[in-house]
């Protein structure tokens, strides 16, 4: 469904994301993992349009969308979530919803979008009410009105740029069954960004991991917890050995290996 | 909903009625300088309202008018035609202007900048080529011939302006109203939150931004012709140029920009004060009742920030809270 090659991004003279290929299939949800400022980020601003990349292609379903404006990228088909979710203040939960269900399937009709939005806010657990202000939302919320605006748009790929650092245990667990309930009921497939393994490792099919813009391992997720290279990328060479041992011991408890 | 469109169909019969009841020549010049400017103020408030803050639309009118003035005097072109002609020319204009602008994304104070710049443009050219436009000086549409008034746009009746105004206030209003209630709003709304986000959302930002900066202008340019029309004068200083383009933004904003009378209270009570202050203050201190409107103009943006009239309706709605649309605290040009 995705096929990624040789994809770069320069700014400047650094290499944020430095020829990374890869390929999703049609309904599975891919992890991307890595440390703050691995690329995973630049790649998926790539992926949508925000940024164009330096050099490299992106077939998404057979076509080139490379260096595609936004709003087109997510008209044909891709939605995404921010990393800080960015909700538009002045418009009610449902307006916002709306927006996106109207503009992110073509402008067709204004009914239809609204039955759009009521479906994904349905989907993520919000209030349908139409005057709910975005105001009332935490951070669990504008997580899941995030996710409501992806999925209006009618994506058949979602970039969910996840990062569940603000939530707790509970709610982490919470979203990550949601994306899989995305994938499950909806049919979507599925990239999910994230810094934090453990969740993640549950719910994914596959990994990839970033470290520095470069692919430094990628497979099936209870391979990839226990990959050397991964678990200096995020204990460090200097970590104690004992420490890194029982990181990983309880990584690969965590999702059950 | 009923009752709102009985009010309506009144008030909008009763400002029909108001030239064949009341006839005081005065008055009623005022009331279609009023409604003239009433227009260009809703115009400037369509892209104004989403932070689109244009020093520009001086600009605009100016073209309206002089372009309909010269191609009656030069070519003989009836403002019937000549009035689209320059309406399309200010679109043009405002399309090479803001295309770069918003495909950049230049927003915020550098996007007044660059509309400032293009108030000083037109006014330049206006002073520069006085042997076509009589400079700073002005200039006057030729007098029809007798009987030809209509083909013309000229009459000397003010009740005809007064419709005449009437009318093209009243479209301004509907099609305010229009985008208020359509798509565009929600997507101008996001844009002028977060520009990516809305490309998120599926929107095309400049497409957008464009479709609102092109309405605003050709309607500007409409205004601006109408007034050449109605005073049969024109100068820089009064149809063009950076003054011009600053009494729409204080206007709108003073009357309030989130709401659709807004700019119209706006021009009411601009228009009203300043004739009032030119009137008492008389010749014995020329220029004082330009001061004392100035400091009136900052104590109003200074202490309602949503305009008079979104003040007032804020206070009676006070008990519930605003739906949608009006939470805005501040007005644009400070929102950035």
């Amino acid at each position: 469904m995705l096929a990624v090659e040789g994809l770069v991004k320069r700014f400047g003279g650094f290499r944020a994301v430095n020829n990374v290929s890869f390929r999703v299939e049609q309904g599975e949800i891919l992890g991307l993992i890595g440390p703050n400022g691995s690329g995973k980020s630049t790649i998926f601003n790539m992926l949508s349009g925000t940024l164009p990349p330096t050099e490299g292609s992106i077939l998404f379903d057979g076509r080139e969308i490379a260096g595609l404006a936004p709003h087109r990228i997510i008209v044909g088909g891709i939605g995404r979530t921010f990393q800080i979710p960015r909700p538009f203040h002045r418009l009610s939960i449902f307006e916002n919803v709306v927006l996106a269900g109207f503009y992110g399937q073509g402008r067709h009709s204004r009914a239809k979008a609204e039955e759009a939005a009521e479906h994904a806010l349905a989907m993520v657990g919000l209030p349908t009410d139409r005057h709910a202000s975005v105001e009332g939302l935490g951070a669990a919320g504008l997580k899941k009105l995030e996710l409501a605006k992806a999925l209006a748009t009618g994506p058949k790929l979602l970039l969910a740029d996840e990062s569940l650092g603000g939530l707790d245990e509970a709610e982490m667990d919470q979203a990550a069954d949601m994306l899989r309930r995305i994938r499950d009921e909806l049919g979507i497939t599925i990239i999910w960004v994230e810094h934090i393994m453990g969740v993640l490792m549950r719910v994914v099919d596959r990994v990839m991991v970033l470290d520095h813009g470069e692919k430094i391992a990628e497979g099936l997720p209870a391979d990839v917890a226990g990959d050397a290279r991964v678990i200096e990328v995020y204990l460090g060479t200097d970590a104690d050995a004992s420490l890194a041992a029982a990181a990983a011991a309880q990584a690969r408890r965590r999702i059950g290996a | 909903m009923n009752r709102q469109a009985a009010f309506w169909t009144i008030a909008l019969l009763a400002l029909v009625a108001l030239p064949f009841v009341h006839r005081d020549p005065y008055h009623l010049h005022v009331l279609v300088l009023i409604l003239i400017w009433s227009f260009a103020y809703t115009s400037w408030s369509i892209m104004g309202r989403f932070g689109l803050v244009s020093l520009g639309h001086g600009g605009f009118m100016g073209i309206g008018a002089y372009v309909t003035a010269l191609l009656w005097n030069h070519l003989g072109v009836s403002p019937w035609i000549g009035i689209p002609l320059s309406m399309a020319t200010a679109g043009v204009l405002a399309l090479i202007v803001a295309y770069p602008c918003f495909r950049f994304r230049i927003t915020g104070h550098y996007f007044v900048l660059v509309t400032l710049a293009l108030s000083g443009i037109v006014l330049q050219v206006i002073t520069a080529t006085r042997d076509y436009t009589g400079g700073s000086l002005g200039y006057t549409p030729q007098r029809a011939q007798s009987g030809k008034g209509l083909f013309a746009l000229q009459f000397d009746d003010k009740t005809t302006w007064y419709l005449i105004a009437l009318a093209v206030w009243a479209a301004g209003l509907v099609i305010w109203r229009a985008i208020d209630r359509s798509m565009i709003r929600h997507a101008m709304e996001a844009i002028s939150e977060d520009e990516d986000a809305a490309a998120a959302a599926g929107v095309n930002v400049t497409a957008e931004k464009l479709k609102v900066t092109l309405i605003s202008a050709l309607m500007t340019a409409l205004s601006g012709a109408l007034y050449c029309q109605y005073q049969m004068f024109i100068s820089p200083d009064t149809v063009s140029g950076i003054a011009v383009s600053l009494q729409m933004v204080f206007a709108a904003i003073v009357g309030g920009v989130y709401v659709a009378l807004g700019p119209t209270v706006g021009a009411v009570i601009t228009i009203v004060l300043a004739e009032v202050l030119r009137i008492s203050f008389g010749t014995k201190a020329v220029g004082w009742d330009n001061l004392v409107y100035g400091i009136l103009l900052v104590l109003f943006i200074i202490f309602l920030p949503k305009g008079i009239l979104g003040s007032v309706i804020d206070r009676i709605k006070s008990p519930r809270k605003p739906s949608r649309g009006h939470e805005q605290q501040t007005v644009p040009i400070a929102r950035r």
